[in-house]
C-alpha cells in the first residue's frame, strides 16, 4: 500500500473566531477542515464551554507542508497575540493524494 | 408571608450551586435552546404589540433609547480609564458593556411586572433591539479611534446578524405580521413556559455568575463599586426621561432597568473580534459577575420605585 505524507494542523482556540478562522484556511490553501467543541485548561484560565464566551473549538487541517507553513505563519501573526489559541502539527499519512 | 419569586431563587439555587463547585450545569445545547425560546418569545411579545399602534408614536421613543445607548459609554468610559485606571481598550470595552443591554434582566423585569399585575407597553422588546446596538459602535471607536484597521463590514455582521439582535427582531416581525389571534396557535410554547423557561435559564446564569466571582478578588473593589454604582445611576436618569417620553410607571420602570442593565452576550463577542487586545474577563466580570446578580436581585425594585417616585414627583 503507498500512503502520501502530508501533516496534520490542529488548532485549538476560542469558538467566537471560527468564521474568520475557516475563511483565513480556505483562502491559504486548505481543501477542508474538521472542527469540534472542546473543553480544557490552559494559560487564560479554564475554558468550560458551559456557555458561547468560554466556548473552544478544535480545527483539524491535513494538508501538505507548504500550505501548513503559510497557516501556522498567519495565525501566529494575526492571533496569538490576543486570544486563547495553541496549534502544533504531527506527520500523517494519507492514502489519496489528491484529496489533501 | 415573605414571598420572592421563585425564578429569583432559581437564580440564587445556581449561584449556590457554582459556588459549591458541584457538577449542576445545563447542557450547553439545552442553554442555547432556552436562549433561543426566551429571545423568540420577548421578540413575538412587542411584535403582537407593535401591530397595534402606529409606528411613527415610538419614533420618540427609539430616538431617546439609541441616544441613551450613544451617550452610555461616552461617561462610563472616562470613568474606567481615569478613575479605575484602566487601559484604553479595557475600560472601552467595559463602557460598551454597559451602553448595550441585558436580554436576561429585561426578561426578569418582565416577569415582576407581570407578576405583579403591573401594566407596561408591551413593545419595550423593540427599544431593547435598538439599545444593543450603538454602545457597541462607540465602544469601538474608543478603543481605537475611526482607524482604517477596524473591519466595519464584520462588525456591522457581528451586530446586526448575532444571534441575539436577529432572533428579536424576527420575533418582533413574526409577531407583528401573525398579530395576536395569528399566535394563539403557538402561544403554549412561547408565552405558557415563559416563566419555566426563564427560570431554567436563571439557573444558568447563576451558575455562570457564580463563575465569575472568582476574578472579583483579582480585579479589586473598583469594578465592584463600578458594577453597582453605574447602574444605579443611569436608571436614576433614565427614570425622568421615560416619564417624559409618556410611559406609564411600569414602562418607565423597564425602560430604566434596559437602561441600567449591562449586556453579557451581544458586545462581548462584538469586542472580542473589534477589540482583541481588551482583556474579556474584566468586562464579564463586572456585567455578569457584579451588575447582573445586583439588577436581579435588588436593582428592579429600587428602579420600580425610581419610576414611581419620577410619576409621583413630575406629575401624571
Amino acid at each position: 500500500m503507498s500512503v502520501y505524507q502530508r501533516k496534520l494542523l490542529t488548532i485549538i482556540t476560542e469558538t467566537i473566531l471560527e468564521a474568520a478562522l475557516i475563511k483565513d484556511i480556505e483562502q491559504l490553501g486548505a481543501r477542508g477542515y474538521t472542527i469540534t467543541d472542546v473543553r480544557g485548561k490552559g494559560d487564560r484560565g479554564t475554558r468550560s464551554a458551559s456557555w458561547d464566551s468560554s466556548a473552544n473549538i478544535r480545527i483539524e487541517i491535513i494538508c501538505d507542508a507548504n500550505i501548513c507553513d503559510k497557516i501556522v505563519l498567519h495565525l501566529k501573526e494575526h492571533y496569538y497575540k490576543n486570544y486563547a489559541m495553541i496549534t502544533y502539527i504531527l506527520n500523517a499519512d494519507v492514502l489519496r493524494s489528491d484529496k489533501f | 408571608m415573605f414571598s420572592v419569586d421563585p425564578i429569583i431563587l432559581f437564580f440564587l439555587f445556581g449561584i449556590f450551586a457554582g459556588v459549591m463547585r458541584t457538577e449542576l450545569r445545563l447542557p450547553s445545547q439545552a442553554y442555547e435552546m432556552i436562549s433561543i425560546l426566551l429571545l423568540i418569545t420577548i421578540g413575538l411579545k412587542g411584535g403582537i404589540e407593535l401591530a397595534k399602534q402606529p409606528f411613527g408614536d415610538l419614533l420618540p421613543q427609539i430616538a431617546a433609547i439609541a441616544a441613551i445607548g450613544f451617550i452610555t459609554p461616552l461617561i462610563a468610559f472616562p470613568i474606567l480609564r481615569y478613575a479605575g485606571r484602566f487601559k484604553r481598550a479595557d475600560a472601552a470595552s467595559i463602557a460598551a458593556h454597559y451602553g448595550s443591554v441585558s436580554v436576561g434582566t429585561f426578561a426578569v423585569v418582565i416577569a415582576y411586572m407581570e407578576s405583579r399585575n403591573i401594566p407596561y407597553e408591551e413593545h419595550m422588546a423593540l427599544l431593547l433591539v435598538v439599545l444593543e446596538i450603538p454602545a457597541i459602535l462607540v465602544g469601538i471607536m474608543l478603543a481605537r479611534g475611526i482607524s482604517k484597521e477596524t473591519q466595519w463590514g464584520k462588525v456591522s455582521h457581528e451586530v446586526f446578524l448575532g444571534k441575539g439582535v436577529l432572533l428579536l427582531v424576527g420575533g418582533l416581525l413574526i409577531g407583528w405580521m401573525s398579530g395576536p389571534t395569528g399566535l394563539e396557535s403557538i402561544e403554549p410554547l412561547f408565552f405558557d413556559l415563559f416563566k419555566g423557561v426563564l427560570a431554567l435559564f436563571l439557573l444558568e446564569m447563576g451558575v455562570i455568575t457564580a463563575a465569575q466571582l472568582g476574578s472579583l478578588k483579582k480585579y479589586g473593589p473598583f469594578l465592584v463599586v463600578f458594577g453597582v454604582a453605574m447602574p444605579i445611576f443611569l436608571a436614576l436618569i433614565s427614570a425622568p426621561i421615560g416619564w417624559s417620553l409618556g410611559l406609564s410607571v411600569g414602562g418607565t420602570a423597564i425602560f430604566a432597568t434596559l437602561v441600567a442593565s449591562a449586556s453579557y452576550i451581544a458586545v462581548p463577542a462584538a469586542m472580542r473580534i473589534s477589540v482583541p487586545e481588551a482583556n474579556p474577563t474584566l468586562s464579564l466580570t463586572a456585567s455578569l459577575g457584579i451588575t447582573f446578580p445586583f439588577n436581579i436581585l435588588m436593582g428592579i425594585p429600587l428602579y420600580y420605585y425610581f419610576a414611581e417616585q419620577a410619576h409621583t414627583l413630575l406629575g401624571g
